[in-house]
């Protein structure tokens, strides 16, 4: 058996369509096989991974915050990556941004003024921007492979976060515990509406910034730009682009939102800074970029499957007893079938038996 | 032993890993395919050697189950970027968070199980010689495969005929297609080798450097192997020589924060992964230099026509 591609002379609008749900479906099938081989029932295990988390309430609004930092980092990467700039250290931007944010609630403590949460969102901004500004620094002027360095500040700053909340950051009343001290009131990111139970308006925050992303890609030069420098440099040059400010532009983007992801996460969410702040959103942010077909709208949709899978495995685990690492091999599995069925949009593809051919290679 | 011999050796033990994952992603990317998968497949190498090891209480099954592990998972990745043809960064990333994924799942019965260590072979003889002997010839299979794969590697990519055709593909695989050598065909072989490599090293992980198993335990060696191969300018005397500068790193950091110098030991553990990104800025400030050394088709996908 062997498979061979024509190339379609143009991209398929069906399969544009069609390939992220192929993927999604495909994904589902395994696990169900992968369920069926751990011992456990594949119905009752798919039913407690993807549906229960749907049925209540509460877990809406966790899914409503696991979501928030998959589609502001997912949306930054989508743009990064289609200007053809490959950043994969968003989980060190999202640590970086944390840390900028959390340096208000957490040096000036007694500081009480409805200023500090604006200050920090800024600041957390800002400091993702700027972490995400070392590869592009390297890249636009040292020629560096950006995808290593961007990946090996990841560890870095996870390193350095450590150090923070070890040493200088520790909260003096916290037993030796490696955590900072708690947020004070006026720094928590609020919940969206009273009874909107813990979601809070880093989701509202994601969802503005992936309207504003889809309009600049959609309508503006700046979108146009992205898009032809991503295709390609050479005909972006005769356009008068710069390849070398779109490297800039592609990292400090993703940058931001990685930053003010990770400053929403912990002023929202956890309330205080702790080594480990993500369960991976940054690389599986990535996942989502992917999943959205590099759309910002696709995004939003993409996130919330992917913030489903991390419900599905911590229910999983409590319901049925599957560790939550399964969560992990799905995204993972999700991001191979994305990347296989995409093919299918540039691509007609034939299966043929080489036997039919009488064997001629 | 003496504190230097003692140095050299866990310098060395450092080392291999890296110089064997380099060694495998070198030919990989010789042949102009650019697998970012080299993480998940060393880890998902490191989970399959110790629990093999721990099933058949022997750890040379556990270097079989190291390499195959990887051999397998990195025959996903041909799949998906040569057959299907789809993007070979994403692929990478995304072979990168399965075998992170699924090692971690493998492993989870196995965390804190005391593993099965790989035994020294004393080479006889050459064992005896002072200094050298307990340093080089009083190690474990692993170390000397390392050295036979850096002959092998380098006698197979300059002074063989396979090499030579496996560097014209990966120089213009439109020109190798012409001349009728099998563009595909080769690519999955060196993926192979490639993953079969970095399941070595990760055997070496959790045989040897840690015997144990830990999750994540591989902590961006396969990132730094990446590096390495840029670093040596895809040379394998090169890969071998830059393995053991960053072994040697690790190793000083560690003695570093053993003797508390002062410095909190995060900033010291930062010292691989920064002195990756100096390497990188040292060897590609050179924009010609790097065009010359780095493979012309490296990363891009290939249809035939037909």
């Amino acid at each position: 058996m062997r498979i061979e591609l024509q190339k379609r002379p143009a991209v398929s609008p069906l399969f544009s369509m069609l390939s992220p749900l192929l993927a999604l479906a495909l994904t589902l099938i395994f696990g169900a096989i992968m369920f069926a081989l751990l011992g456990k029932d594949p119905v009752a295990a798919m039913h407690a991974f993807f549906i229960e988390p749907l049925l209540e309430t509460w877990s809406l609004h966790e899914l409503a915050i696991k979501a928030a930092p998959l589609i502001l980092m997912g949306v930054g990467l989508a743009v990064c990556y289609r200007s053809n700039n490959w950043n994969i250290g968003a989980e060190g931007q999202f640590t970086i941004g944390a840390i900028t944010g959390s340096y208000t609630p957490i040096v000036f403590y007694d500081w009480h003024s409805p200023l500090v949460l604006p200050l920090m969102l800024v600041m957390g901004a800002l400091g993702g921007a700027l972490f995400g500004a070392i590869p592009a620094l390297l890249k636009a002027h040292f020629n560096t492979n950006e995808i290593l360095t961007s990946l090996m500040l990841v560890y870095i700053a996870q390193l350095f976060l450590d150090w923070l909340i070890r040493g200088a950051w520790r909260d003096p009343k916290g037993f030796n515990f490696p955590v900072s001290r708690d947020f004070a009131p006026e720094a928590i990111l609020p919940a969206i509406w009273e009874e909107s139970g813990r979601a809070h308006w880093a989701f509202v925050f994601a969802l503005i910034a992936a309207v504003l992303c889809w309009f600049m890609m959609r309508y503006t030069l700046k979108g146009f730009e992205i898009t032809v420098l991503g295709q390609s440099e050479r005909a972006g040059r005769f356009a008068g682009f710069s390849s070398k400010r779109m490297v800039w532009f592609g990292f400090l983007f993703s940058g931001a939102l990685a930053g003010l992801a990770g400053i929403c996460e912990v002023s929202g969410s956890i309330n205080h800074l702790q080594p480990a702040i993500s369960p991976g959103y940054g690389f599986t942010a990535i996942i989502v970029a992917f999943l959205g077909r590099l759309n910002p709208l696709g995004i939003v949709a993409s996130g919330l499957v992917l913030g489903l899978t991390y419900l599905g495995g911590e229910a999983a685990q409590l319901s049925i007893g599957v560790s939550d690492k399964v969560t992990r091999v799905f995204q993972g599995l999700l991001l191979f079938f994305v990347l296989s069925c995409d093919t299918l949009i540039y691509y007609k593809v034939r299966v043929t038996w080489a036997r039919l051919r009488g064997g001629a290679a | 032993m003496n504190i230097w011999e003692a140095i050299l050796l866990t310098v060395i033990t450092a080392s291999t890993p890296l110089v064997i994952a380099a060694l495998g992603e070198l030919v990989t990317e010789r042949s102009g395919v650019l697998n970012l998968g080299v993480e998940g497949m060393m880890i998902i190498g490191a989970v399959a050697a110790f629990v093999g090891a721990q099933l058949s209480g022997s750890p040379y099954v556990g270097i079989l189950c190291g390499i195959a592990g990887g051999a397998v998972s990195s025959q996903l990745f041909a799949f998906l970027t040569l057959t299907l043809v789809a993007n070979q960064v994403a692929t990478g990333l995304a072979l990168t968070l399965l075998g992170l994924g699924v090692s971690g799942m493998i492993g989870e019965g196995y965390v804190s199980v005391p593993g099965v260590r790989l035994p020294e072979i004393a080479i006889p003889v050459l064992s005896d010689v002072p200094v050298i002997g307990a340093v080089l010839f009083r190690q474990d299979l692993i170390f000397y495969l390392s050295i036979v794969l850096l002959l092998g590697v380098n006698w197979f990519l300059f002074r063989s005929r396979a090499g030579l055709k496996l560097r014209a593909i990966g120089d213009s695989h439109t020109s190798a297609h012409a001349l009728g050598i099998h563009v595909i065909r080769t690519r999955y072989l060196a993926v192979m080798f490639g993953g079969a490599c970095a399941g070595l090293a990760g055997a070496q992980l959790s045989l040897v450097y840690t015997p144990q198993w830990v999750e994540n335990m591989s902590a961006g060696r396969g990132w730094i192997t990446l590096a390495l191969v840029v670093f040596a300018s895809w040379r394998p005397w090169r890969v071998f020589a830059g393995g053991y500068l960053f072994g040697a790193v690790t190793i000083l950091q560690l003695h570093a924060q053993a003797l508390g110098l002062g410095i909190p030991s995060q900033y010291l553990s930062m010292l691989p992964y920064a002195a990756t990104i100096v390497v990188l800025i040292i060897i590609s400030h050179n924009r010609r230099t790097t065009m010359i050394n780095t493979p012309a088709s490296l990363g891009k996908a290939f249809v035939p026509e037909r």
